[in-house]
């Protein structure tokens, strides 16, 4: 969710602010060299599949949905480095153009939702992926941890912001239960249509996801009798 | 719906456009004093001002009136309707919620309202959280109502915001309608095939639309490049046209944050 301006007090908001430029900075230096004049057209397209996809609504029960986050489905299919750049130019557009999210929040929003869900989604994903064997449904199980742990953890990101400068009288352990409990509820949906989206992705061009690359062999190209006969 | 002629004064001498440019979702055309100023110098003032208002004590409730005010104000001189705002503003309810709540669990001492028992920090948070949001998301809608995308982009850069951002902002924003066109159809072919999504069982089906989302917005991303690097994109753009910025702009932009900064003090020294 995006935060409003006025929860978190001005000197936690910026010191938020500095740790995204630190991050982006970092993000920016590492896609240089890999990526260089491919990374913006493709990272752009890649930031409106996020926005995009945040719009599909998946129906829960009685009328409510929920929607995807996408922090570690971007770290998965694009790598932690782009999903930085990317999740982090969808939270400033979606604050600056949509005016959703108040504007001294920014650093705290993309902090949260960008670059917390990034780090913790990649490793958690990196971890799973060490004691799993390397085969597509351990990359798609593996992605479910990653996406279930990242939205708590994001949440867990809020917490610590706000009791370091939360602007509430709430008691800082009852909003650590209630955040994090309710957020671990919302993590499961995230891990099941991440691992759902990731295995769809996996099925059909398996050389897009990048965090899959390394595990799975390469293809070979074969050409069929039957097709050519 | 009633056209009013004046607004259809054809302006030869300052040609522009007058339709809605991509990812210009709030944006209200007009020609006033707000929407003239260049995008950064808003922003930078827009944000400053949040600033100010955040920084101020939650006790000074008269400096808040100003505030909101100073928005109208700024509301005014945009010539933008107020209906249009308030509707928008809608967006903050959510906290709204965990404001008004608050009273309820707050600590020590508490008043008496209404029979209702509320404690006192309770009710300052509460009111706080309000008023600094609400002023903010006010600030928000103007800004975004104010200023065209493109030149939020191109602006950005010149402060100082990385080119790569904001390449990766403008590619998003330019194929924003691109991509969410391709879910819409999906989104017919499926219920032309008889899906209604109900409840989890059809999350497959939905995380399948995803997946291919993703595939096409990603080789659709492949063909751009391509397209781009034969007509000789090197990794820059260059810009034809630079915005001219003129210490006046400056000027007249952080003439809102600068007052409220003075109000920000007073309500310090005062209190």
């Amino acid at each position: 969710m995006h935060m409003p301006d006025g929860l978190i007090n001005a000197p936690v908001s910026i010191g938020a602010g500095v740790l995204v430029a630190g991050a982006v900075a970092v993000s920016l230096k590492k896609t240089k060299g890999s990526l260089d004049s491919q990374t913006a057209p493709m990272a752009g397209l890649v930031a409106v599949f996020i926005f995009a996809a945040q719009m599909i609504n998946f129906p829960v029960a009685a009328g409510t949905s929920g929607h995807l986050m996408g922090g570690a489905l971007a770290a998965i299919l694009v790598g932690p480095w782009v999903a930085v750049l990317v999740i982090t130019v969808v939270v400033g557009i979606q604050a600056l153009v949509f005016a959703d999210g108040g504007l001294s929040a920014l650093g705290i929003n993309i902090l949260n939702m960008g670059i917390v869900t990034v780090i913790v989604g990649t490793l958690v994903f990196a971890l799973t992926m060490k004691v799993l064997s390397k085969t597509k449904s351990s990359i798609v199980a593996a992605s479910a941890i990653a996406a279930f742990i990242s939205v708590p953890a994001a949440a867990l990101a809020f917490v610590i912001e706000y009791y370091l400068g939360g602007n509430a009288t709430y008691d800082p352990m009852t909003v650590l239960i209630s955040v994090v409990g309710v957020h671990l509820l919302i993590g499961i949906g995230e891990a099941i249509i991440t691992a759902l989206t990731v295995g769809a992705i996996l099925a059909t061009r398996a050389d897009l996801v990048d965090g899959a690359r390394k595990f799975l062999p390469k293809e070979k190209l074969i050409i069929k009798d039957s097709v050519v006969s | 719906m009633k056209l009013s002629p004046e607004r259809v004064v054809l302006d030869t001498n300052n040609a522009h456009e007058h339709g809605h440019g991509v990812g210009d979702h709030l944006y209200v055309h007009r020609h006033s004093l707000v929407h003239d100023l260049p995008a950064q110098v808003k922003t930078v003032a827009a944000i400053v001002f949040i600033f100010m208002v955040v920084l101020t004590p939650v006790h000074a409730v008269g400096a808040f009136a100003v505030y909101l005010g100073l928005v109208f104000v700024v509301v005014k001189i945009a010539d933008l309707p107020f209906p249009l705002v308030l509707r928008r503003m809608l967006i903050e309810i959510p906290f709204v919620l965990f404001a008004v709540l608050m009273p309820f669990f707050g600590p020590e001492p508490r008043v008496e309202f209404l029979g209702l028992s509320l404690s006192q920090e309770g009710l300052w948070s509460a009111f706080g959280i309000l008023a600094k949001g609400t002023i903010g998301v006010a600030t928000s809608i103007t800004l975004a109502a104010t200023t065209r995308a493109r030149d939020l982009l191109q602006g950005l850069e010149t402060i100082g915001v990385p080119d790569l951002l904001v390449q990766i902002a403008s590619f998003m924003l330019r194929y924003s309608a691109v991509v969410t066109d391709d879910l819409s159809r999906m989104k017919v072919a499926r219920e032309s095939r008889g899906f209604s999504a109900t409840g989890i069982k059809h999350w497959k089906v939905l995380a399948n639309s995803a997946g291919a989302l993703f595939i096409r917005s990603y080789e659709r991303g492949e063909r751009v490049h391509l397209a781009m690097l034969s007509r000789g994109y090197n990794g820059t753009i260059i810009d034809l046209y630079k915005p001219v910025v003129t210490k006046k702009d400056w000027r007249t932009a952080m003439a809102l944050p600068i007052v409220a900064a003075s109000i920000m003090v007073i309500a310090w020294i005062t209190l």
